[in-house]
């Protein structure tokens, strides 16, 4: 019974010695999963159009109903989106959000997807709901590029 | 500097100023020591689970304390309604008073001789170490503290806390017996209470100390200490698991702070004690006049602090050691563990010491001798009976 005691002990001991395995976070971040469901982006084509056509596909699909969009006519002089309609208003309430990526799998278009982004702390609730300016690709993030586990998903 | 003056300018202030110094000394050093241990053992858990504990405040998280302690400060004092208010105010004092008090015991080093003014004052390295029923003080202040968790528990109006209060009580009774049974085999072959007493026959080297005459003694002490000090595997009181955080949950802001401190102190003062009365107290593992050095008695103080401090912090890493290996007992173990194993194992410990005083007075070497391998003796059987219980226990699944 001591002897169990002295080998507890002892492993606890060489514990002391063996590397870390927390990391620094602010500073040093694990590498995500290709599949990882961070912040939803809103994808565009590589002329600046964006994808989503304002079927209103996730909306539906979103168990939580965290998806409110208002679609409009494109002009055909000066498109908003490739197709003949896009979403005007397209929002997310990451608060009531649950992260399934049901949008995602739902949308025909791969326009809206989940992004590597999940430092989402805010102040304020408003904060929280997200606007198309919010999430729509910007260039110097390189729109256009279908996400990754759509072209090659991890199984 | 005035003030110095004016205390050394007259021989009775003198009286005075000594204790008035030292009482200030012991006080820093105690106070002093609780955010040092609590970063040492959140440190020291953060490597065992392989993580690397607080590192944000300050270089090496060395701030973390000093800050959380400000943040105890400004937190809300609440007091729930319900609580009978002046009990719930009194019970941390009572708990933090005690542990300061017993400290006080600890002989440092040897007495120091001064000349102020032509007259020579022996100052002892020590608050109250000269007091007669020395020991006893410690056990005295030690149960009043319990006062303070039984209180805590009862007044705090919760059922959680009464729980923690009256697991305390029960737990501190059962332990604080295993607790002095260890001791009194010490008591028996030194014949006295008084702490100077009880270290000065440890000197000379380490195979005076008590640890080698009573393993058995040593073994039952520390292990009623984890229990006296309501630290893992026994901290039943507050187990967080079932009773929320015990006799504290009601407790915020300044009075959490003082049973926060209290606990620590505690330990501080259990390892000095332990230090004491088993491992040789203030003496190093060789006395220096055995190998031809002599030391003037500065050095010899210095020296007395070295080895207590570092005695003391060698158990406190044991006392971390313990609380991130083992899991809490439960209620019961526990309560077996003091009146079934340590009651009996205790008396016969006793007995043994007591016949090999009695046969063999005045032959120190024989009796070391029979001492050490009667608590050997006694371990090696104690574990038997332990291993025999655990192959019965599980019998039905192997
Ligand atoms: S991830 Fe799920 S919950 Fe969140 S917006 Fe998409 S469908 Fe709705
Ligand atoms: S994001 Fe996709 S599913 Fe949602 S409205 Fe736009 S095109 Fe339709």
């Amino acid at each position: 019974m001591l002897a169990d005691f002295a080998k507890g002990m002892l492993i606890t001991f060489r514990h002391i010695f063996k590397p870390r395995v927390t990391v620094e976070y602010p500073e040093v971040k694990r590498p995500q999963s290709p599949i990882f469901r961070g912040r939803h982006i809103l994808q565009r084509y590589e002329n600046g159009l964006e994808r989503c056509v304002g079927c209103a596909l996730c909306a539906a699909a979103c168990p939580p109903e965290a998806i409110y969009l208002e679609a409009r006519e494109n002009d055909p002089a000066a498109p908003v989106s490739a197709g003949e309609r896009y979403s005007e208003v397209y929002q997310i309430h990451l608060l009531r959000c649950i992260w399934c990526g049901f949008c995602e799998e739902a949308c025909p278009e791969d326009a809206i997807v989940m992004g590597p982004e999940f430092e989402l702390a805010n102040y304020s609730r408003r904060a929280f709901v997200l606007n198309k300016n919010d999430m729509l690709d910007t260039a110097d993030k390189g729109f256009g590029t279908p996400p990754d586990l759509i072209v090659n998903f991890p199984l | 500097m005035k003030l110095i003056d004016w205390l050394l300018s007259d021989p009775t202030l003198v009286y005075l100023t000594i204790p008035l110094v030292k009482v200030a000394i012991i006080f820093v050093v105690l106070v002093g020591s609780v955010p040092v241990l609590v970063l040492f053992e959140r440190k020291l858990i953060g490597f065992i689970q392989q993580r690397p504990g607080p590192n944000r405040v300050g270089p090496w998280g060395i701030l973390q304390t000093l800050v959380d302690g400000i943040k105890l400060l400004l937190k809300e004092d609440f007091i729930p309604p319900g609580a009978v208010k002046p009990i719930f105010i009194l019970a941390p004092l009572l708990a933090l008073v005690p542990a300061m008090l017993s400290v006080t015991i600890i002989p440092w080093g040897p007495p120091i001789q001064v000349t102020i003014d032509g007259i020579a004052h022996t100052i002892s390295l020590g608050l109250a170490d000269g007091i007669s029923v020395g020991i006893l003080f410690y056990f005295a202040a030690t149960s009043i503290g319990v006062y303070g968790i039984v209180l805590a528990g009862w007044s705090s109006n919760n059922k959680y806390s009464l729980l923690g209060g009256i697991r305390s009580t029960a737990q501190l009774i059962s332990y604080e017996l295993a607790l002095s049974l260890g001791l009194v085999g010490v008591l028996l072959l030194v014949g006295s209470f008084e702490i100077n007493a009880l270290v000065d026959s440890q000197a000379g080297g380490f195979w005076n100390w008590n640890v080698v005459k009573q393993p058995m003694g040593f073994l039952m002490f520390l292990v009623a200490g984890f229990g006296e000090t309501n630290r893992l595997p026994f901290d039943l009181p507050e187990g967080e698991s079932e009773l929320g955080a015990g006799f504290h949950t009601e407790y915020s802001s300044m009075r959490f702070a003082m049973f926060f401190m209290a606990e620590y102190m505690n330990i501080f003062t259990f390892s000095a004690v332990i230090s004491t009365l088993f491992l040789g107290g203030f003496h190093g593992p060789i006395d220096p006049a055995l190998l031809g050095i002599e030391v003037n008695q500065w050095i010899a103080a210095a020296f007395g602090v070295f080895w207590l401090g570092g005695k003391i912090i060698a158990l406190f890493f044991l006392f971390v050691w313990i609380r991130a290996t083992f899991p809490r007992l439960r209620y019961d173990q526990m309560m077996n563990l003091s009146w079934k194993v340590f009651f009996p194992l205790g008396v016969v410990n006793i007995m043994l010491t007591a016949g090999i005083v009695a046969f063999a007075p005045d032959q120190p070497a024989v009796q070391t001798g029979a001492l050490f391998v009667a608590g050997i003796a006694q371990i090696v059987g104690l574990d038997a009976i332990a291993n025999a219980a655990k192959r019965r226990a599980l019998g039905h699944v192997s």
